[in-house]
């Protein structure tokens, strides 16, 4: 007999965003499962960083619900919404790793924040969390000496530094050559495994997506067209879906638009 | 149309009047907005400055402050001793052009040691703060805004304001009066330099003169004016920083209105209080 399935860990419900009369979300419904690993895709312009934004608190909704691990974000108090930021670590697109401290010291912020740990035990947590992106040696550096690839990592040390429940990456793999970007991908593999993290990833890299994914959500102009396991969306013949998993270009020059221009133009039609 | 020749004209005109109290409007609104924004800012500040004590609060908050009390404080001692000395021979000799036709050059140690005590000391102190750390503190928190960090420190459940703000606020709070007091010191100083080049008066009777002429009222009003624009400078300096939206100008433009909003509202600030005593003492 079949369980009755268990209470999703990250819930959209019906979520509209509007930017200065631009809907950029447009009625978005979600459920991301605890323990799994969901990669949210979309072109340019599609909401997929906005949905981020949301989910992770940064943004209220202008209408719809978002629950994460049971809290309301809209409706819940103001202690109940930190003690859910702390249990979700954020890796952000660009690292945002503070330039006035170190790199063991951005790692161990949170724990010098949130926790009254001696610093000892702070040193030894800063030195693990490291360890597990491959950065061990790198502690005392400044986040401006390391390079691209070692800022990712080390904003993924700092988003594990309180032991979340949901890790978060925006982009992870943007700016990043190919090796390195694999490299990304085996760690956020590795932590799936060892840790069982509900992890939301936002990216456009395919072939990225498709290795980490349990599921997938596509996102085409503020909405969901697609949600599924990565077979259901491979096997789509949804034609934006296909057209993104192609890498098929919309047409950028229309030119019968161009060609009236020129004869209204030519024709002295044109104040 | 046909019919009334003038009335496109008179709707051109209704346009442009109605366009008028629109920008008024749209202007009002936004300047309210500031004070808002301004207000819940000093309010999440003010709330957050126990945290940053030594014994009450996290030693990492006041280790923070430690460094922003060197910066702006410490550092800003030359320029503030500087300029106090010039304009303390500014007013000195200015001061003396007159009084010297009446025959009262003496006034001379007065009008310096009141007028730096009173007014100059702590303004001039206020205005080389506000340049020099009021835009320093908006392009750091700008230019954080641009590269994510806040957004991070809010995904970290860490307040922004009490993390970044608060220890730049107790600092200011400390060394504004300090250099204050600085200001006063060495304007008094020219004045007695002026002094005993013009009519050859020992330092040593100036300083005399000028220990009757003071009075710890005006000391100590002085000291509060200088809380007041310590509030001004690290508030103005705060919100410009984490209002900019956009990229590396936005940062850049942000650091000059928070130079030039808070020299503003330190000088407005400034009259209000002078006001407030001429008044009172005039009772």
């Amino acid at each position: 007999m079949r369980e009755p399935p268990a209470e999703p860990m990250i819930s959209v419900r019906d979520l509209v965003v509007s930017y200065g009369g631009r809907r950029v979300l447009d009625g978005i419904n979600l459920d991301i499962a605890r323990g799994e690993t969901m990669v949210l895709l979309g072109g340019s312009g599609s909401g997929k960083s906005t949905l981020l934004r949301h989910i992770i608190g940064l943004e209220q909704p202008g209408a719809g619900r978002i629950v994460v691990n049971g809290i309301d974000l809209a409706s819940s108090a103001h202690k109940d919404l930190q003690k859910l930021r702390r249990s979700i670590g954020v890796a952000f697109q660009n690292a945002a790793l503070f330039n006035s401290m170190s790199v063991a010291d951005n790692v161990a912020l949170p724990l010098r924040e949130h926790t009254r740990l001696a610093e000892s035990t702070i040193s030894l947590m800063t030195r693990m969390k490291l360890a597990v992106v491959g950065l061990a040696e790198f502690g005392s550096y400044s986040p401006q000496e390391l390079s691209g690839g070692m800022k990712k990592r080390a904003a993924v040390a700092r988003a594990l530094s309180l032991d979340p429940e949901i890790l978060v990456f925006d982009e992870p793999s943007a700016g990043l050559d190919p090796i390195v970007g694999a490299e990304l991908d085996d760690l956020i593999l590795a932590l799936k495994r060892a840790f069982s993290m509900t992890v939301v990833v936002v990216t456009h890299e395919m072939a990225s997506a498709f290795r980490i994914a349990d599921r997938m959500a596509m996102l085409y102009q503020g909405s969901l067209i697609a949600v599924g396991t990565k077979e259901e969306l491979k096997s789509s013949q949804h034609p934006r879906i296909r057209q993104f998993l192609d890498r098929v270009s919309d047409p950028i020059v229309d030119a019968h638009k161009i060609d009236a221009f020129f004869e209204q133009y030519l024709k002295g039609g044109l104040t | 149309m046909a019919n009334y020749p003038n009335e496109a004209f008179a709707r051109q005109q209704v346009a442009m009047i109605t366009s008028v109290v629109e920008y008024l409007g749209k202007g009002t609104l936004r300047h309210v907005e500031y004070v808002g924004e301004l207000t819940m800012q000093l309010t999440a500040a003010v709330g957050s400055l126990w945290r940053t004590l030594p014994f009450a609060g996290s030693r990492s908050r006041w280790r923070s402050t430690v460094r922003q009390m060197l910066a702006v404080g410490v550092d800003a001692f030359p320029m503030v001793g500087v300029m106090a000395v010039c304009a303390g021979f500014i007013l000195a000799m200015q001061g003396a052009s007159e009084l010297r036709r009446f025959g009262a050059i003496n006034l001379v140690i007065d009008l310096v040691s009141i007028g730096f005590t009173r007014e100059l000391g702590p303004l001039l102190a206020a205005i080389a703060v506000s340049g020099r750390s009021g835009s320093a503190f908006s392009a750091e928190i700008g230019s954080m805004v641009v590269t994510e960090e806040i957004d991070a420190l809010r995904t970290m459940a860490i307040n922004p304001v009490e993390f970044l703000l608060a220890p730049k606020y107790l600092a200011m709070l400390i060394t504004l009066p300090c250099l204050s007091i600085l200001s006063d010191a060495c304007g008094i100083v020219a004045g007695g330099l002026f002094m005993l080049f013009s009519t050859h008066m020992a330092l040593g009777v100036y300083l005399r003169d000028v220990a009757q002429s003071i009075m710890l009222r005006d000391v100590l009003l002085g000291l509060l004016r200088s809380l007041v624009f310590a509030t001004i400078i690290v508030q103005v300096g705060g919100l410009e920083g984490f209002r900019v939206r956009g990229g590396p100008d936005a940062v850049g433009r942000s650091a000059t209105a928070a130079v030039v909003k808070s020299t503003f509202l330190v000088i407005l600030a400034d009259l209000g209080f002078t006001a407030i005593f001429y008044l009172i003492e005039g009772k």
